[in-house]
This record gives structure tokens, sequence and C-alpha cells, in this order.
């Protein structure tokens, strides 16, 4: 294994102070007393958490965000299970076109998505009611639950099925006391996946949302387009503190690589 | 019969999942698809039942939608040219590195991606802002400020920063097949490095890079959270002005057919670019 030279590591430095740049900037600035966008060079304060803290509307898009992510990404894995394990398991007329449809919302720009999905709720006379809301979210993250449960059931051993079906076990009994546990590891990553991509979600839930169903990225979007002060700061330190502990979380689950590069 | 029982069991278990996609995902397009060619009227909104091709004339023929296209596209091949002049040494770079180093890195260079696109374009106008920390740092060195933010060159910066790991998977993904040992039989073979780059590593890593082109392009050319922080009012890009047109024009059709166009045109892309790769490969392949 040849190793990097100095040009190659001064390369790789630039590209990770590139990447991490704007993000410990953020959480800086978060802890600024002054009432400006600046370093905390004198002292740190926590006067513009305080400050998040005592805006309801702030917290209100939090709670939007957090219920929204958690039952969104349930429901997509309760729906993206058993299609995995169809399309892993059966073959079957347009088994491809159901995979290729269930992974589509990957390659279709969430704005399209948006601005379609607006279209129905208004001839629906449902826009910006959270369930509605909430259908929308488990569309765009379905397939990245659906990735990793099919992975996983790829990847498993089916004899212990096989032994227990030979023995008379019953398809649920079956399903549940040897297929999910197998496959435990990439349902539980994928719905963690599905977690975070949900909570983070902009594009189109600001086309479908209304003001008491806005969720915390739709908010601090307007928020960031009318003014900039450090309270910003401060939510997006929160939310990066957030996104830390759920991704601690995925990596002990399933493996952080694995989820990123796709290492099996 | 076992066909029969696998296509009903696979059907069965796809039901729910087959269902909402229906409902809401091809219901939702094929309607947006069918608004395009509505008539719109500033004063009575939508009309249901008539017809026209407005919409995708104005698209056509006026140069303000002309010019949004087309920058949207310039910015985007741009940021994927970067991306793949940045990314690919990179993770060529991350693949050399020994335990633990190399997933720590790996792990820090493709985490941002899990974080809201909305706090990193903020975090981006905290740098690049008129009195933000690198003009601050331009002053105090003594130089003048610059104008960063609201222009092309934040959005591109920005844009970089959000599709880079993007990049860096599928080459990371395709290096990770590329066997050491075929390096080393070139090199002690007597070719010089550059021989073996241009020779062994390249080959092997052009289907990730062309995988990650695709990606980077496709999701630049329909961002909309970074140019809307970071162009302002009036550095507009294709999604920015889909959203103007549904939100404060009011005009859906227009928005609609707007849409229905970066849709098609990001499909036609992908599709043609995935062929041409496809065929590259093959060929390359002595298939």
């Amino acid at each position: 294994m040849s190793k990097n030279g100095p040009l190659a590591l001064s390369f790789h430095a630039l590209v990770v102070v590139f990447m991490l740049a704007p993000l410990v900037v953020v959480c800086l600035v978060a802890f600024t007393p002054e009432n400006t966008l600046s370093l905390p060079w004198h002292g740190f304060s926590l006067r513009w958490f305080r400050a998040v803290f005592e805006r309801a509307d702030f917290i209100q898009s939090f709670y939007n965000s957090l219920i929204l992510a958690v039952v969104a990404a349930t429901l997509a894995t309760l729906i993206a299970v058993p299609a995995a394990l169809a399309i892993t398991r059966y073959r079957f007329p347009g088994r491809d076109f159901l995979n290729g449809l269930f992974l589509s919302p990957i390659i279709i720009p969430h704005l399209v998505l948006g601005v379609a999905m607006l279209r129905l709720f208004a001839l629906m006379g449902v826009n910006g009611s959270f369930v509605w809301l909430m259908f929308a979210h488990v569309v765009v993250i379905t397939p990245y639950v659906l990735r990793l449960v099919i992975a996983a059931s790829i990847g498993m051993d089916r004899s212990a099925e096989q032994a227990a079906e030979s023995l008379g076990a019953s398809r649920f009994t079956l399903f549940r006391l040897i297929t999910l546990p197998m496959i435990l590891p990439g349902v539980a990553g994928g719905w963690l996946l599905a977690f975070i991509n949900s909570f983070d979600e902009v594009t189109l839930s600001i086309f479908v949302t209304s003001p008491s169903t806005q969720t915390l990225p739709v908010r601090m979007y307007v928020y960031a387009t009318e003014s900039i002060d450090p309270m910003m700061a401060a939510v997006s330190a929160l939310v990066i503190a957030l996104t830390a502990a759920t991704m601690i979380i995925l990596d002990r689950v399933y493996g952080l690589d694995r989820v990123l590069v796709g290492r099996h | 019969m076992s066909v029969l029982r696998d296509t009903g069991r696979g059907y069965l278990l796809s039901a729910p999942a087959l269902a909402l996609f229906f409902g809401l995902l091809v219901l939702p397009l094929l309607l947006t698809l069918v608004l395009s060619f509505n008539v719109f009227d500033y004063e009575v909104g939508v009309k249901g039942g008539e017809w026209t091709l407005a919409q995708y004339t104005n698209l056509l023929t006026d140069s303000y939608f002309y010019e949004i296209f087309l920058r949207t596209f310039w910015i985007s091949a741009l940021v994927t040219l970067l991306c793949v002049v940045i990314g690919v040494p990179e993770a060529y770079i991350l693949s050399r590195m020994g335990t633990p180093w190399r997933s720590i890195f790996l792990i820090l260079i493709l985490t941002p991606l899990l974080i809201s696109v909305v706090v990193r374009a903020f975090g981006w106008s905290l740098l690049l802002g008129a009195d933000g920390l690198i003009n601050q740092a331009i002053q105090a060195l003594g130089g003048r400020p610059i104008k960063m933010l609201y222009t092309p060159f934040a959005v591109i910066l920005a844009l970089v920063h959000v599709m880079l790991p993007f990049m860096i998977i599928p080459v990371w993904t395709s290096l990770q097949k590329l066997d050491a040992s075929a390096e080393q039989a070139a090199l002690s073979l007597g070719a010089t490095q550059a021989q073996v780059m241009r020779m062994v590593v390249l080959p092997q890593v052009m289907p990730g890079v062309l995988s990650g082109t695709l990606i980077v392009f496709g999701l630049s050319a329909s961002s909309f959270a970074i140019p809307g922080l970071l162009g302002g009012r009036r550095l507009k890009m294709v999604a920015t002005v889909v959203y103007d047109q549904y939100l404060s024009e009011l005009n859906w059709p227009m928005g609609a057919a707007i849409a229905v166009a970066l849709l098609v045109i990001n499909l036609l892309v992908m599709l043609s670019w995935n062929r041409l790769v496809e065929g590259r490969y093959k060929k390359s392949l002595g298939e």
C-alpha cells in the first residue's frame, strides 16, 4: 500500500477544511454574545440559544418536524419491508417496474414532487394538512428504507427460514422469529436514514405546508431569506447536534460507512 | 403454478407501497403535466377545461426563461466539473490511507450530506456575507471587502460543498473494486506513477466518475435552497423561478410547464449520458 505524498495530504487537508468550515463556523457563531454574526472572540454566551427557546413558532416547527419524521419514517418502513421482501423473494412480471417505481423519488427532483403534490392537495382541498404532508414525506423517504432492506434481505442466509418452514412454522411466525431479526440492522438503519431525510427535507415541504404545519427546515429557510441574525446560527447548531446524535446511533446499529458508501 | 403464486404474493406484499406511489407520485405528476397545458388568466386563475400551448411557447421564446435555463445549466455543468476535479483525487487519496484514518476522514467528508441543506447554506452565508468572516479577515489584513454573497460564485461554491459527497461515494465504491496488485504489477514492470494513474486507475474508476457526474448534475440543476438563500433575488435558477411562479406570481400552469421541462431535460440528460457511458464501458470491456 503506497502512502500519500505531502502534496496529496495538503490537498486532502484543504478538502476537509472546505467540507467542515461552514458547519464549524455555524456552531461557533451560535455562541456569540454580540448582536451581530461574529465569532465569539470575547467569551461564550448562551443568549442566542435562550432566544431560540423563546420563539414559540420555532419550537412548534421543531415538534412538527420531529413528529413528522418519526411517523413518516415508521410508515415508510412498514410499507418498504414487505415490498423489499416481495422484490427479493419472488420472481414475477412487473417486479423490475415496481423496484424502479419505488426507487424513483430519488431521481425525481423534490421541487417537481413538491409542485405535483401541491396540485393534488389543492384539488383535494387538503393543502397544508399535516396528515398529507406526512404521506408526501413517506413517498420521498421510502426508497432509502427499501434500498437498505433489499441489501439486508439479499445478504441473508435462507437456510434457517427453510428449516423453520419444514418444521411447520406459520408464515407470520417465520417472519417474526427468523426473517425480521436477520434483516433488523437493515430495517433499523433504513428507518434512521429515512428519519434524517424527512427531518431535513425542505424543497418539497415548502410547497405543501401552511404556517401551522411548517417544518423546521422550512421555517429556517423562510427566516433566513428575510433576516440573518445569530439566532439562526443557534437553531442551526441545534440541528447539527441532533443530526450528529442520530448519525452516532445510525453508526452503532448499521454502520455509517455502510449507509454512506454501501459497503456490505 | 409457482409463477402465479409468486406473482400473487409479490403484489400482495407490495400493495401498500404501490397504492401510495400511484396516489401520491404517478397521479400528481400526471395532474401537473395536465396543468401545464391549462389556460391561465390572471383575473380568474386556472381555467380547467381550456387548453393551450402558451406556457411552452413562452418557455421557448421568452428570453427571461431562456436565460434562466441557460444559467442553471452552466452553473450545474461547472459544479459537476469542479466535483470531478476535487472529488476523484480526494477519493483516491482516501483509498490510499491506512486504518483508522481512512474511515475517520471518509465519515468526516461524507456526513455533511446528512445535515440540512438550509444549515449548510446558512453556514456559507456566514462566511461569504458582506461583513462575513472572510471579508472580516480580508479587512483585518488591510484589504478591501469583496462582494461574494448573491453572486454565482457563492452559489457554485455552496453547490460544490453539497454535491462533493455524491461524487466521492461512487468513485470510492469503484476504487474498492480496484485490485491493488494490478497497480503494483504495472509499477514493477517499469510504469511510471503517471502511467499507472492513466492506464490502470482511471479506467477502473471511470464508471464511478460517470455515475457521480450524473447525480451531481441532476441534483444541481434542480437545487432550490442553495440558489434561494445564496443567489438572492436577482440570481435565479430554475427551481427558484418555479417557486416564484407558484407562490408569488400564482401562475401555476407556467410553474408546472417549467417543472415539466426541468424533469424532462433532467431525465433526457440522464438517459443519454447513461447510454453513452454504457456504450463506452462495454467497448472498453471488449464486448
